[in-house]
């Protein structure tokens, strides 16, 4: 998860406040992995979108329906199968794909559920990641991957270049791709090189092809 | 109420509350072929309905449950069952909210039921009350509902019994009920469930003074039957932690075992407990029907045998609920609804609440419990535009 120092102005995470920048007003919203529903609120209230969450940790979603928003105890790995086809206009997986068992059937179930997808996780290619591996030795500690080795939920981490790969290979429309820097910069990928370099967070607009 | 201390057809007739008579000219069809007319329906409300009618919220009881949730019992003397729920800034906010309950079809509170008297021949029903399910039960009160001129409830909320009710309510009137809440309970009785309910019914049946059914007319009432029927629910309703916390193995008044089969230990007195002081306030045909009306319940079969079917397109928004330690309607059976509305893409939530009480945790003081309802109902009020109190 990114440091409190990148909370923006409307009090949400910068990378939520760009996954909510993606989302049409009005539409209607999963976000799967919704902690304690600080997207899904914004959302909600700012957004007007008619938003439902899914949260693996009871005490998660005991909270976000304290305060009023529509949220399931659920596993994204299991629960998303209950859902039909293109149920909702976006479906949201935020910092969460790296942490399933596995993120290929999960993005599947995105793309059938949403008609958009919206993605993040942390990228594996960061420099600061290749610094800790390749020069020190370690598995990399940092401010997007906190936990160390031997108490981290993130299974399956891959690089913003990796996750471009999936894509192609799985037949998964990239519709907009963004690099987050350390500073909470967001730049649309052009290079794949510098953005797996410099990015510390992917996010990207998928469309699956049915 | 001061005198009221044993249900019987007179003391009914006192009982506090609103009374409405359905089905005088056109009976009510009942699932059985049977329509049934007239009867009157017993309610109790609290708060007040706003000038659009837009904040009612009906809650369905349980089993044993009545319409006195928030006030002294007229019988018992005792808090209403959702006495910790259903008031002033609690909950259920009835500065907000103008709560209504009605006691079932079938039940023994006022609403019409086999210990009323049959208009054919003027004496009790008895087993001539035609069986009811929860349908029927929910039919009755969209009757009152109708008689109050409320087009939409703001939200139908229930436990055990009273969530199936909350399910067929949704299920059958989707386009009069703005949020939904079930509580403990089940889309289905299951075998576990109907099982514990037929013990119950012949502990009754095979009292003598059950006399066919027709004790009333005979003066004389199942009493033992009755009372056993409610010890052993009663442990259904419990959890094995739940009763080592409370007794153990305690003695009752005494430092040592009698070697006999007297109330020895502390759990075996309290339960001969809860059956004598249930049969003061119960009828116990009441018991046979509404029971059998639980384990009819099955909505997955009125809709084709898919649960999803009952809820397709539903404009309702739910909040299912359960409790860790409730074997009887275990978490299990909530999921199965929630993956049902997931199936329709229904706006659901689901909320697991830690408790080692048993199925009873739906009555008892569970604080985060109550914050999740009244954040639940808070946030349902938001979207219907309800203002504050």
């Amino acid at each position: 998860m990114p440091s409190d120092a990148s909370i923006n102005q409307a009090g949400i995470r910068v990378d939520l406040q760009l996954i909510a920048n993606m989302i049409q007003p009005a539409t209607r919203v999963l976000d799967i992995g919704c902690g304690d529903g600080a997207l899904l609120d914004y959302l909600v209230h700012f957004k007007q979108v008619d938003g439902r969450g899914m949260e693996l940790s009871q005490a998660g979603v005991n909270a976000c329906v304290a305060q009023g928003l529509s949220v399931i105890q659920g596993d994204a790995d299991i629960d998303l199968a209950n859902y039909p086809d293109h149920a909702f206009d976006y479906a949201v997986l935020s910092q969460t794909l790296q942490a399933t068992h596995n993120p290929l059937a999960v993005l599947r179930q995105l793309t059938r559920i949403g008609r958009r997808a919206i993605v993040s996780f942390p990228n594996f290619g960061h420099w600061r990641v290749r610094w800790h591996l390749g020069a020190m030795g370690r598995m990399p500690v940092t401010p997007t991957l906190p936990s160390s080795w031997y108490d981290t939920p993130n299974i399956h981490l891959c690089t913003i270049r990796d996750f471009f790969e999936l894509c192609d290979s799985s037949a998964i429309a990239i519709e907009r791709a963004i690099a987050i820097d350390a500073k909470g910069q967001s730049r649309p990928i052009r290079s794949l090189q510098l953005a797996n370099l410099l990015g510390e967070q992917g996010l990207f607009l998928l469309k699956g092809a049915g | 109420m001061a005198g009221l201390t044993r249900n019987s057809p007179e003391v009914r007739a006192r009982l506090p509350g609103e009374r409405v008579l359905f089905g005088q000219n056109q009976p009510m069809p009942l699932d059985c072929g049977v329509a049934l007319g007239p009867f009157t329906v017993a309610y109790r409300t609290y708060g007040r309905l706003n000038q659009d009618k837009s904040n009612a919220i009906l809650v369905c009881h349980a089993l044993t449950g009545d319409q006195f949730l928030a006030e002294t019992h007229p019988i018992t003397g005792k808090s209403g069952w959702w006495s910790n729920v259903v008031g002033p800034g609690l909950p259920l906010d009835t500065d907000r909210y103008f709560i209504l309950c009605a006691n079932v079809l079938g039940g023994c509170m006022g609403t019409t039921g086999p210990s009323d008297p049959d208009p054919v021949t003027g004496e009790p029903y008895g087993l001539n009350f035609p069986v009811v399910t929860v349908a029927d039960m929910v039919r009755a009160q969209k009757l009152l509902i109708d008689h109050l001129g409320i087009e939409k409830l703001f939200c139908v909320i229930g436990g055990s019994m009273g969530g199936m009710q909350v399910l067929q309510w949704a299920a059958t009137y989707p386009e009069h009920v703005f949020a939904a809440v079930p509580i403990a309970c089940a889309a289905r009785h299951s075998a576990q469930n109907i099982a514990c309910h037929e013990v119950g019914r012949q502990a009754i049946m095979a009292d003598p003074d059950w006399c066919g059914g027709d004790y009333l007319t005979q003066g004389r009432n199942p009493s033992r039957g009755l009372s056993v029927a409610r010890m052993a629910a009663h442990i259904t309703y419990l959890s094995e932690a739940a009763l080592h916390r409370k007794f153990g193995r305690s003695l009752q008044d005494r430092s040592q075992l009698t070697y006999g089969f007297e109330a020895d230990f502390q759990v075996e007195s309290y339960l001969r407990h809860q059956g004598s002081t249930f049969v003061d306030r119960f009828d116990a045909n009441s018991y046979l029907y509404i029971t059998r009306a639980m384990d009819y319940f099955d909505l997955a079969a009125e809709h084709g045998g898919s649960l999803a079917n009952a809820f397709r397109g539903t404009p309702v928004r739910f909040c299912a609920v359960s409790f860790t330690g409730d074997w009887l309607f275990p978490t299990r059976e909530s999921r199965i609804i929630v993956n049902a509305l997931n199936a329709v893409a229904a706006n659901v939530s689901f909320v697991e609440i830690e408790s080692d009480a048993g199925h009873d945790a739906f009555l008892l003081d569970v604080p985060e419990f109550y914050r999740m309802l009244a954040g639940f109902l808070s946030g349902c009020a938001e979207h219907r535009g309800l203002n504050r109190g």
